[in-house]
């Protein structure tokens, strides 16, 4: 089965690290990472652009363009992980993993009814 | 990592938001500073034990707000102060007092903080030394290091600076429309100011000034984040990470500058470019054109060039030419006589610069700019006479230091050589 992580984080916070506990915070994320890869179970990975620079589509009929994401919440979607799980608990177990990583914030984990891997590269 | 490093970044982040509040409830800047001290210091006794809370800046504003009360009450009437459990007991207070920030407080309480050190009777220097150590909160000692003086001299200075906006008259009430857009655009020149402070660094020193560009860039995502549809905003965020994204290719081992022909592309940030030509892609739907969108249109051309000789020099110069119209500066047409040079050769450029010579006759560039164009038509004699003056007149050692290369190849052969780009 596969669980789609999403990552929300409150993004003043992650935008006041330094470079280097940004890189920090990186390496220990791919250490997590690394594991998932050797065991084949690592799917799509996205870490997101800040919200500044997000556009919002509103489909009314016509439909709005607004500047900034859909939801104006405390933590914002930061990116996410596509993970290759037996269960839940697995899931859930890669997701305490990756939080060790990088504390504060909260993972959303929702299972993945449809995946198109898609055609596009990095 | 660790929870004091989670804290620490977590306090910085609620900082503008937290002091704004205060600020907004006190009317006073020393005691809403103090109040906000107090609550970082519960928070680094409670955090660790109770958890983060749900909303740190709901409850630094809680808690700074009622231990300055507690004070004031205290020294009033000698009142014990309240049991810790009160204090760490905030949930339903909290998500109450959070309703509340959510609305236009919130926006106004931040843009009054910055507005507030952009008080038109202090120099620039102060400025930002004032909002990087209230809005930013970095220690004197950071603050010091980064504009190479003395902490003395530095504390000296910031004290002067908030006597002074002390006896200012910023006015508390909710402004209206006009007057919020003109509190945006000095806090805007603010942010611009505390960028250059580090991006003007030399090489020798440009380590120790990145994180002025660094907390500039925050700052101006801060803005866009309460501004989120201002053209302006967007353009001056982009162009802030399109000009860092470049910092590591800026300066070569020794420290001497490495002009932009010259850099080592592959040095540059990709990540920051991306985010650059996204906002600039977001500005331009809006269709009102500002200084910020243009010089971060110019930096998004270099940005997306692979290699110098891809740039699109003509755009450039047709971007500097509706600078020019907008914000006449004989800096702009300097720069725009850069493109021109590219495209129309050195010696339109040179006529383009020749009526600046008055204006911009202690200007470093100027001189740099004269003598690269005068090299470039082999009239050497007069190319060393305007390299020699902008030796004189360099800001750093590594301005100086590159100047001397051209001297040198001067010296070397009498050839004309290429362009290059100031």
């Amino acid at each position: 089965m596969l669980y789609a992580i999403l990552c929300y984080h409150d993004e003043d916070t992650v935008g006041s690290w330094t470079p280097e506990q940004d890189a920090a915070v990186m390496k220990k994320l791919a250490v997590v990472q690394d594991k998932l890869t050797r065991q084949g179970r690592l799917g799509p990975v996205a870490r997101l652009l800040p919200t500044t620079s997000a556009t919002t589509l509103r489909k009314d009929d016509p439909p709005v363009v607004i500047d900034g994401p859909y939801a104006e919440t405390k933590e914002q979607l930061l990116g996410f992980y596509v993970v290759d799980c037996k269960n839940l608990d697995e899931a859930l177990d890669i997701a305490r993993d990756l939080g060790a990583a990088n504390p504060g914030g909260a993972y959303e984990i929702r299972p993945v009814g449809v995946l198109n891997p898609g055609s596009v590269s990095g | 990592m660790t929870d004091t490093v989670w804290i620490d970044a977590a306090l910085t982040s609620a900082r503008p938001q937290a002091v704004g509040a205060l600020l907004r409830y006190f009317r006073n800047l020393d005691t809403a500073e103090e109040a906000f001290q107090n609550a970082c210091l519960r928070a680094l006794k409670s955090w660790p034990q109770n958890g983060p809370p749900r909303d740190p800046a709901a409850w630094l504003i809680m808690v700074g707000r009622n231990v300055a009360i507690d004070d004031i009450r205290r020294s009033r009437q000698q009142q014990p102060l309240p049991a810790d459990e009160a204090i760490s007991d905030l949930d339903d207070a909290e998500e109450a007092l959070a309703e509340r920030l959510d609305g236009s407080h919130y926006r106004d309480d931040i843009l009054r903080l910055l507005f507030i050190c952009c008080h038109p009777d202090l120099p620039a220097t102060q400025q930002i030394a004032l909002a990087l150590r209230i809005v930013s909160g970095l220690t004197v000692k950071q603050i010091a290091r980064a504009f190479l003086v003395g902490e003395a001299a530095m504390e000296q200075r910031i004290t002067r600076a908030k006597a002074r906006v002390a006896d200012a008259d910023v006015p508390f009430e909710t402004p209206g429309a006009a007057e919020r857009i003109e509190r945006l655009s000095a806090v805007a020149a603010m942010v611009y100011l505390i960028f250059n402070e580090g991006y003007s660094a030399g090489g020798d020193t440009a380590t120790i000034r990145a994180p002025l560009c660094e907390e500039a860039i925050r700052l101006a995502r801060l803005l866009l984040r309460l501004f989120q549809s201002e053209p302006e905003i967007m353009g001056l965020t982009a162009l802030l990470l399109l000009q860092h994204a470049r910092a590591a290719a800026r300066f070569d081992a020794g420290g001497a500058l490495v002009l932009l022909d010259d850099q080592d592309r592959a040095l540059w940030n990709q990540k920051m470019i991306a985010e650059g030509l996204a906002l600039i892609d977001k500005a331009m739907r809006h269709r009102r054109s500002g200084p910020y969108q243009i010089q971060a249109a110019i930096a998004a051309l270099h940005a997306r060039a692979a290699k110098p000789e891809d740039t699109d020099w003509t755009q450039i110069d047709l971007l500097y030419g509706a600078l020019e119209i907008m914000q006449p500066s004989p800096v702009v047409t300097l720069n725009r006589a850069v493109a021109v040079s590219k495209v129309r050769g050195p010696e339109a450029a040179l006529e383009m610069i020749e009526p600046l010579g008055e204006r911009l006759s202690n200007y470093f560039h100027f001189f740099g700019v004269r003598g690269a164009f005068l090299m470039q038509l082999g009239r050497n004699d007069e190319a060393r006479v305007a390299f020699d003056r902008a030796i004189a007149l360099a800001n750093t050692s590594a301005e100086a230091a590159h100047i001397r290369m051209h001297l040198d190849r001067l010296m070397r052969d009498s050839q004309p050589r290429a362009a290059k780009h100031y």
